[in-house]
């Protein structure tokens, strides 16, 4: 418990970002198993979380990957209709559709939040999509934003 | 019309049709108005009906409040605001709409800053829900009582929150990051908006969650803004705009923007209003394969 809200604090001003990405089982991490087993190469930079299916992703997931200093996060399953569990996907769709408004809202950059569907055979695309999120966030620099919010004592 | 729906809740708890009418009553100093209980036929009296009846008093029929279920079947006083919350506790199979009896109450609209009140209901003291209000008569009740409104709300929705709402879209997303901080570093963590919120019915709440500890309890900015973005997520696709979390809000966070927002996105994106049709599926249960996005890639 205590790791989840103690060790938050960001470690040092490295310039490499840290990428956070939610991946379903079926696809997404079976597309960048693919792309480990076929020797592909790409930024190190992301953290990959497997999780059932994209359905199971909670919004609170992505607070918390921020909250413990992630500078990018994404978010990535099967592509609609090819969902292992016929639906979780629709349902994630409607709930990132809400909340990525919500973010937006906020004022999250959204250069720091992906979305995308990634299938089991799309090595290629995960490659690219993992190079870009990382370029992109990493122009960006650290998210000292949010990295900042726990520090600040109440007025 | 006071005395009518005195005449109404009196003539129920007499047949023993109900046993408990929740309507709103003189606070002591006569100076507000409460949520008042009427169990005998002869309290009846003690129901008031005018615009300072604020209170969205649906959140009493939720389980939140297992004294005044176990008093029995109830009638309620609400507005056509506060049957919206009541169609969405229907639909969530939170009541059964025969377990209820809904007494409508026609509405000109309802004063929130109370201070203004010099007896004359004017716009400019009435809130942005009633200037766009489309349900001053009562859409879903079992009886009701009041002169039929002939008020037609405006074709696009008007008014202070709807402006605010369009001058932050027009803001760089730093300059809405800065605004909301600030805004949610007066947050106190009271979770009055919470409790205030009939929708808002789960009985251990994922703040209260703490292996993990989901959402950080301290009253700092971080922890902040997790609990609302969670509490205004929670209630995407339910929230009716009734403005009671805002209105409980001891530190005025304009929750209604966060609110309002969400209604329109999901207003735009499935084509959902909640709080109309009791028997529609909110649309965070469900899906169509034709919903449109333009940012997954």
């Amino acid at each position: 418990m205590g790791e989840h809200t103690e060790h938050t604090q960001t470690t040092g001003n490295s310039s490499e970002p840290r990428i956070m990405a939610f991946v379903c089982n079926w696809c997404t991490y079976a597309g960048a198993d693919l792309a480990g087993t076929s020797r592909m190469e790409y930024r190190p930079n992301v953290r990959v979380i497997k999780l059932p299916c994209t359905g199971r992703i909670d919004p609170l997931f992505i607070i918390k990957a921020f909250e413990n200093g992630a500078d990018g996060v994404l978010v990535s399953g099967c592509h609609p209709g090819d969902c292992h569990y016929t639906t979780g996907n629709y349902h994630a769709r409607r709930r990132w559709i809400a909340f990525k408004n919500l973010m937006e809202f906020v004022g999250i950059d959204m250069r720091r939040l992906h979305f995308s569907w990634v299938s089991a055979s799309e090595a290629i695309k995960w490659v690219d999509l993992i190079n870009n999120v990382t370029e992109e966030v990493g122009k960006l620099g650290p998210f000292m934003e949010y990295k900042g919010l726990g520090a600040q004592a109440v007025e | 019309m006071e005395n009518a729906v005195r005449e109404k809740a009196k003539g129920l708890l007499t047949s023993g049709e109900v046993k408990v009418v929740i309507g709103w009553g003189w606070n002591r100093n006569g100076t507000r108005t409460t949520p008042v209980f009427i169990t005998r036929p002869e309290d009846a009296g003690r129901l008031v009906w005018n615009p300072l009846c604020v209170n969205n008093l649906s959140v009493y029929l939720t389980r939140k409040f297992k004294d005044i279920q176990a008093l029995g079947r109830p009638a309620i006083v609400a507005k056509g605001c506060d049957i919206k919350n009541i169609a969405v506790l229907v639909s969530e199979a939170q009541v059964k709409r025969e377990d209820v009896y809904i007494i409508g109450v026609t509405c000109d609209g309802v004063v929130y800053r109370q201070e203004l009140w010099k007896g004359e209901l004017t716009p400019n003291i009435m809130p942005t829900k009633c200037h766009n209000c489309d349900v001053r008569n009562p859409h879903i009740a079992d009886c009701v009582i009041g002169d039929r409104s002939g008020f037609v709300p405006p074709e696009a929705p008007a008014g202070m929150v709807f402006d605010r709402i369009k001058a932050l879209d027009a803001k760089e997303s730093a300059q809405r990051w800065e605004f909301w901080i600030k805004e949610f570093s007066r947050c106190v963590k009271c979770y009055a908006c919470r409790q205030v919120c009939s929708l808002c019915y789960c009985e251990r709440c994922i703040t209260e969650k703490n292996m993990p500890q989901w959402i950080e309890t301290s009253a700092h900015p971080r922890g902040n803004l997790s609990w609302n973005l969670t509490r205004a997520m929670h209630l995407a696709g339910r929230c009716t705009f009734c403005g009671e979390c805002e209105r409980a809000c001891p530190v005025n966070i304009p929750l209604n923007l966060v609110n309002q927002k969400l209604i329109t996105v999901v207003k735009d994106a499935f084509d959902y209003r909640s709080g109309y049709d009791a028997s529609a599926h909110p649309p965070m249960i469900v899906f169509s394969p034709e919903d449109k996005e333009n940012f997954i890639k």
